[in-house]
C-alpha cells in the first residue's frame, strides 16, 4: 500500500511540475494559437539562472532560505525576460505568416537557446543543491513523501490560484481572454494586443521558471538538455487536458505524472518517455480537444 | 422539369444548437436557384451539409444520376466524393490555392477526372502525357470562357479581388459539375463586377448546361438571376417561389426587416 | 541614414541583451568545486554585438515591411528569382548543368578520399532533404520524426545482413519499401492532425523508434548498436576501403539523380499538384475532389521511401549503426536543409544540403557553433526569407492560339 501511495504522490509531484510548465504552453496557445516550442528552454534557463545565483550566494555565505528565495525570484525575472525577448524576435515578425513558418522559427529558437547554454556554460550535468530543509513534522511520513515534494505541491497550488485570480479578475486577465477569443475585435475595443501577447509570454515563462527551480532542486542535477524533454512532456500534459484550458493543463499534468509514475513503478522504467508519447498519440486520435478542452472551434 | 438535386427534411445540430431544421429544397436541370436569408440563418451550413463538409443529422440529399432512374443519396459522403458525383462549390471567403498559378488552380479541379497515379507520373508514359495535355487544354478553355486567360501564369494570390472570385468559379467548373454551388459570389464586388458576374452565371447555365444554386445577399443580383428562390431563417425554410412571389411574401419581409416591421 | 532615434534604440537593445545574457554568459559556476568564474569580456562582446545586430535587424525588418507595402499597392517590383533567370535561359542552363555533372563525376579523382567521403555524406543529406521536401515542402506536413525512417533503413540493412546475410543491393529496395511502409503506418494515425499537432506527434514517433532501438536489446543490440556491416560490393567483388568509399560516392550520385528525377516528375504531375493544393488549403483541396487521405499517405510514403534508402547507404558507408545516430536533432538538421534551400524547391534543397553539411566540415573551428547557427538560421530564414535561398519556381505554360504547353 505504501508502495502504491508512494507512486501516487510521486506522480502527483511530477505532475505538478508538468502542470507548471504546461501552463505556459496553454496560455500562449490560447492567445496566438502557436505551440511555443522554445518554452521548455525557458524553463531550463530558469533552472540554470537559479543554479548560478545559488552558487554565487553560497560562496558569499548566505543562509539557505534566503538563497532559495533570492534565486527563485531572479530565476523568475530572467525567464520572463527571455520569454519576452523570444516573442519579440521569433514570433512577432511572423504574426501574419503561415503557421508553419512560426513553428519552424520556434524550433530554431529552441535549438539556439539549448546551444547557447551549452556553449556558455557546460554540457555536463551540474549538481543542483537541495534547498528545501527537512521539516520535522514531516518525519513520520518521510518514507512516502519528502519535504521537497510537499513544497512542490504547495507552490503549484499557490501558483494555480494566483493565475486563476489573474485571469478571472484583473484587467489584463480580461484582455487576455478577449484576445484569445478574437484578436481583431479585441484590437477594435482598444486592447493593446501586442502588450497582451507579451504579457502572456512573461507570465508563462515565470511559471515555467518556478517549475524549473523546483524540479532541479528535487532531482538534484541539471544540464542544457533538460528543457527539451520536460517541454515535450508538459506539452503532452497541455494537450491532454485540452490546450488553451488552464485547469486542463493542471489536470493533464497530473494524469501524465500518474501514468508515468505507475507505468515505471509497475511495468518498466526503460520506456518511461515512450508512455508520454503513446499517450499523446492516443489522445490526439481519440479526443483531440483533450479532457477539458473546448470542442472544435471550427476554423474551417 | 427534371430535378437534379433534391434535399428532403434536412436537419443539422451542433450539440444542442439546431442550425438547420427540416429544410426541403430542389434544383431542376438548367435552373438557377437562390438560397437567401438573414446572416446566421444557416445558409452556409446548408451548403456544407450538401457538399460533405458536415454530415447532416437528419434528412436526405439526393441527386439524379444520368442514365439511372433512382436518385442517389449523397449525404455522408466525403467532400471529394461529392465533387466526383458532380457537385462543385465555391467559398464565401475566397479559398484559392494562393501559391499556385491560375492555371494550376483550375487544373486541381481536373484532378478527380484524371487517373494517372504515382507510377504514371514518374514514368510519364504516353497516356499520362496525353491526360496532362488534355487537362491543360481543358483548364485553359475554361479560363478563356471566364475571361481569365491573360492571367494564366500569375500566382492566384496576385489577382485582383473580382478575378479571384471568378477563378473560384473556374476551378469549380473544371470538375465538370452538373450543379454549381456558389456561396456569396458577389460579396465585396463593385456594381460593375456584379453585373459581369450576373452575365457570367447566366452564360454558364445557358452554354454549359450547369444548374446553379447560389447563396447571395445582393438582392438585385438574386432577383435578376434566379428562376426560383428559397428563403431560410433560423435554420427553417420560411418561403419558396419565384422572385415575384418572394418579393411580396410577408414572412420574408418580416424575416429581413424583423424588429423594424414590428415596431 | 542613421538617425539619433535608431542609435538610442540600438543602445537600449544592447543594454537589454547585456542584462539578459549576464548570468549565463558572464558567470560560470562549478558547483562541485565551488568555483565561480567571471567572464566580463563576454559582456562586452554581447553589448557590442547586439548594438550592431540591432541595426542590421531593424534595417531588414524595415525593408521587409516596405516590400509588403509595395505589394499591397500593386507595385510589383519583385525581382525575378535567380533560379528562374538561369532556367529560362537555355544557353545558360544547359552548360551549367553539364559543368555540374562533370564536376560531380570527376570529384573523387580531383579531391582526396577524405573529401570524397564527406561529399558522400553530404549527398546522403541531399537525398534525405529531397525526401523530406515532399512531405514538408510540397504537402506542407511538418514531420519532425523523419529520422525514424532513416533509422528503419539503416537497421534494415544491419539486421538483414547480420541474420540472413543479405547484400547491400538486395536490401536497398527492401529499405525503400520498409521506409514507405513505416511512412504509411505513421501516416494513418496522424491523418486528422494539422500543423503543430502533427509536428509534435511525428516528433514523438521518431523518439519512440529511437527509444525502442535503444532498449530492445534482443532485437537491435541496444545502445551499443551493430558493427561490421559490409560495404557494398561490386558485382560480388569486395572492394578495398579506398575503392569502396569512391564506389559509395558514385552510388550516392546515382541515387541522388534518381531522387531528383522522380521528385521533379512528381512535382509536375497530378499527384504533385494535389500535394501543393493540400498545403495551400486543406478544405478547398478536398472540396475540389481530391482525396485527402490518399494524398497525405502518398506524401508520407514517398517521402519516407528515400529516407529508408539513404539509411541503407548510411549503414553501408559507416559499417556501424547505433541509436545515437538517429536523434531528433538529425530530423531538425534535415528540416534546416529544406527550409534554408527553399521549401518545395529541388535546386534549393540540394544547395541547402551542400551548404549545411559541408560548411561545418570545412570550418572545423566553428563546428561547435553549428547547432547554434542552425537555430539562428531557422529563425532568420522564417522572418526574412521564408521562401529559402532558391525559392520554388512553378511551371508556366505558353498558349498561342492553340493550347500547347512548353516549359519556359
Amino acid at each position: 500500500m505504501d508502495y502504491f501511495l508512494g507512486l501516487f504522490l510521486g506522480g502527483l509531484t511530477r505532475g505538478s511540475i508538468y502542470a507548471l510548465i504546461a501552463l505556459g504552453y496553454t496560455m500562449v496557445y490560447g492567445i496566438i494559437e502557436l505551440i511555443n516550442f522554445a518554452h521548455g528552454e525557458i524553463y531550463m534557463i530558469g533552472a540554470f539562472t537559479a543554479l548560478i545565483v545559488i552558487s554565487v550566494l553560497t560562496l558569499m555565505g548566505m543562509n539557505t532560505i534566503a538563497i532559495l528565495v533570492i534565486a527563485g525570484v531572479i530565476a523568475v525575472v530572467y525567464s520572463s525576460a527571455y520569454g519576452y525577448t523570444l516573442e519579440k524576435i521569433a514570433y512577432k515578425p511572423l504574426r501574419a505568416a503561415p503557421r508553419l513558418s512560426a513553428l519552424i522559427s520556434a524550433i530554431g529558437m529552441s535549438l539556439f537557446l539549448q546551444n547557447y547554454v551549452l556553449l556558455a556554460q557546460t554540457s555536463d550535468f551540474l549538481p543542483f543543491p537541495n534547498l528545501v530543509p527537512d521539516f520535522e513534522f514531516m518525519e513520520p511520513y518521510a518514507h512516502i513523501i519528502g519535504s521537497a515534494e510537499i513544497v512542490i505541491l504547495i507552490t503549484t497550488a499557490i501558483v494555480m490560484i494566483l493565475l486563476t485570480i489573474l485571469i478571472k479578475f484583473t484587467n489584463i486577465g480580461k484582455a487576455m481572454r478577449a484576445a484569445s477569443q478574437d484578436k481583431t475585435m479585441a484590437l477594435l475595443v482598444g486592447i493593446n494586443v501586442n502588450r497582451v501577447i507579451s504579457f502572456t509570454f512573461v507570465v508563462g515563462s515565470a511559471t515555467a521558471a518556478i517549475g524549473g527551480v523546483l524540479i532541479a532542486s528535487h532531482i538534484g542535477m541539471i544540464n542544457f538538455y533538460i528543457g527539451f524533454i520536460a517541454g515535450i512532456k508538459a506539452f503532452v500534459a497541455a494537450v491532454l487536458g485540452g490546450i488553451g484550458s488552464i485547469p486542463g493543463a493542471v489536470l493533464g499534468g497530473f494524469v501524465l505524472g500518474w501514468t508515468e509514475s505507475f507505468a515505471t513503478g509497475y511495468i518498466s522504467s526503460d520506456y518511461e518517455d515512450v508512455f508520454a508519447f503513446l499517450f499523446l498519440v492516443l489522445i490526439l486520435i481519440f479526443r483531440p480537444q483533450g479532457i477539458l478542452g473546448r470542442s472544435d472551434k471550427h476554423k474551417a | 422539369m427534371e430535378q437534379v438535386l433534391k434535399v428532403q427534411n434536412l436537419g443539422m445540430s451542433f450539440g444542442g444548437l439546431r442550425a438547420l431544421d427540416a429544410v426541403d429544397l430542389d434544383v431542376g436541370s438548367n435552373e438557377i436557384v437562390a438560397l437567401i436569408g438573414p446572416n446566421g440563418a444557416g445558409k452556409t451550413t446548408f451548403f456544407n451539409c450538401i457538399t460533405g463538409i458536415y454530415t447532416p443529422t437528419e434528412g436526405d440529399v439526393l441527386i439524379s444520376v444520368k442514365g439511372k432512374d433512382k436518385p442517389k443519396r449523397i449525404n455522408g459522403l466525403k467532400p471529394n466524393k461529392v465533387t466526383e458525383e458532380g457537385l462543385a462549390r465555391t467559398f464565401q471567403n475566397i479559398r484559392l490555392f494562393p501559391g499556385m498559378t491560375v492555371l494550376e488552380n483550375v487544373m486541381i479541379g481536373r484532378h478527380c477526372r484524371m487517373r494517372s497515379g504515382v507510377v504514371g507520373a514518374v514514368l510519364r508514359g504516353k497516356s499520362t502525357i496525353r491526360e496532362e495535355r488534355a487537362a491543360v487544354e481543358y483548364s485553359y478553355g475554361i479560363l478563356e470562357k471566364i475571361g481569365l486567360d491573360p492571367f494564366v501564369n500569375e500566382f492566384a494570390k496576385n489577382l485582383p479581388y473580382g478575378a479571384q472570385r471568378r477563378l473560384e468559379i473556374a476551378r469549380a467548373m473544371a470538375t465538370e459539375p452538373f450543379l454549381l454551388l456558389l456561396d456569396e459570389p458577389a460579396a465585396g464586388m463593385n456594381p460593375n463586377e456584379t453585373k459581369e458576374l450576373d452575365e457570367l452565371i447566366k452564360r454558364i447555365r445557358d452554354e454549359e448546361g450547369i444548374s446553379i444554386l447560389l447563396i447571395e445577399h445582393d438582392m438585385k443580383l438574386v432577383m435578376s438571376l434566379s428562376d426560383r428562390i428559397f428563403v431560410v431563417d433560423y435554420g427553417r425554410k420560411i418561403a419558396e417561389g419565384t422572385p415575384e412571389e418572394i418579393r411580396n411574401n410577408p414572412a420574408v419581409i418580416n424575416a429581413y426587416l424583423g424588429d423594424e416591421a414590428d415596431a | 541614414m542613421i538617425t539619433f532615434g535608431q542609435i538610442k534604440k540600438a543602445v537600449l537593445v544592447s543594454i537589454w541583451f547585456m542584462f539578459l545574457t549576464f548570468p549565463i554568459m558572464v558567470i560560470r559556476v562549478n558547483p562541485v568545486e565551488h568555483i565561480v568564474e567571471w567572464r566580463w569580456k563576454n559582456m562586452l562582446l554581447v553589448g557590442v554585438g547586439s548594438f550592431i545586430l540591432s541595426f542590421v535587424w531593424h534595417y531588414f525588418i524595415r525593408r521587409k515591411e516596405l516590400g509588403a507595402q509595395k505589394a499591397e499597392l500593386g507595385e510589383w517590383a519583385e525581382a525575378i528569382p535567380l533560379a528562374q533567370r538561369i532556367r529560362s535561359k537555355k544557353t545558360l542552363y544547359k552548360p551549367a548543368l553539364v559543368a555540374a555533372g562533370i564536376f560531380a563525376l570527376a570529384f573523387p579523382f580531383i579531391f582526396s578520399l577524405y573529401q570524397t567521403n564527406i561529399m558522400a555524406s553530404a549527398l546522403i543529406y541531399v537525398m534525405l532533404g529531397l525526401g523530406l521536401n515532399i512531405v514538408v515542402g510540397l504537402a506542407g506536413l511538418l514531420d519532425l520524426g523523419y529520422v525514424a525512417f532513416y533509422a528503419v533503413g539503416a537497421y534494415a540493412y544491419a539486421l538483414l545482413n547480420y541474420h540472413f546475410g543479405l547484400s547491400f543491393w538486395m536490401v536497398l529496395p527492401i529499405g525503400a519499401a520498409l521506409g514507405a511502409t513505416f511512412g504509411i503506418l505513421l501516416g494513418f494515425p496522424v491523418l486528422r492532425l494539422r500543423g503543430d499537432y502533427l509536428a509534435i506527434v511525428t516528433l514523438g514517433f521518431g523518439e519512440i523508434i529511437r527509444i525502442i532501438l535503444e532498449n530492445w536489446n534482443e532485437f537491435s543490440f541496444g545502445p551499443s548498436g551493430i558493427a561490421n556491416i559490409p560495404r557494398p560490393s561490386l558485382f560480388g567483388i569486395d572492394l578495398s576501403v579506398h575503392n569502396a568509399t569512391i564506389y559509395i560516392y558514385y552510388i550516392m550520385i546515382g541515387l541522388c539523380l534518381l531522387t531528383i528525377f522522380v521528385v521533379n516528375r512528381l512535382q509536375d504531375s497530378r499527384i504533385g499538384r494535389a500535394w501543393i493544393a493540400l498545403r495551400e488549403d486543406e478544405t478547398a483541396c478536398q472540396a475540389m475532389g481530391i482525396d485527402k487521405t490518399k494524398t497525405k499517405l502518398t506524401a508520407f510514403a514517398l517521402g519516407a521511401m528515400w529516407a529508408g534508402m539513404s539509411g541503407v547507404v548510411f549503414a553501408a558507408k559507416t559499417t556501424f549503426v547505433n541509436p545515437a545516430s538517429f536523434t531528433i536533432w538529425e530530423s531538425i538538421i534535415i528540416l534546416c536543409i529544406v527550409v534554408l534551400g527553399g521549401m518545395g524547391s529541388i535546386l534549393g534543397v540540394i544547395a541547402g544540403a551542400l551548404v549545411l553539411i559541408l560548411m561545418p566540415e570545412y570550418l572545423r573551428a566553428l563546428s561547435e557553433f553549428r547547432m547554434l547557427a542552425f537555430g539562428i538560421l531557422l529563425v532568420v530564414m522564417m522572418v526574412f526569407r521564408p521562401g529559402g535561398l532558391i525559392p520554388n519556381v512553378r511551371r508556366t505554360y505558353k498558349f498561342e492560339g492553340v493550347a500547347n504547353d512548353e516549359k519556359s
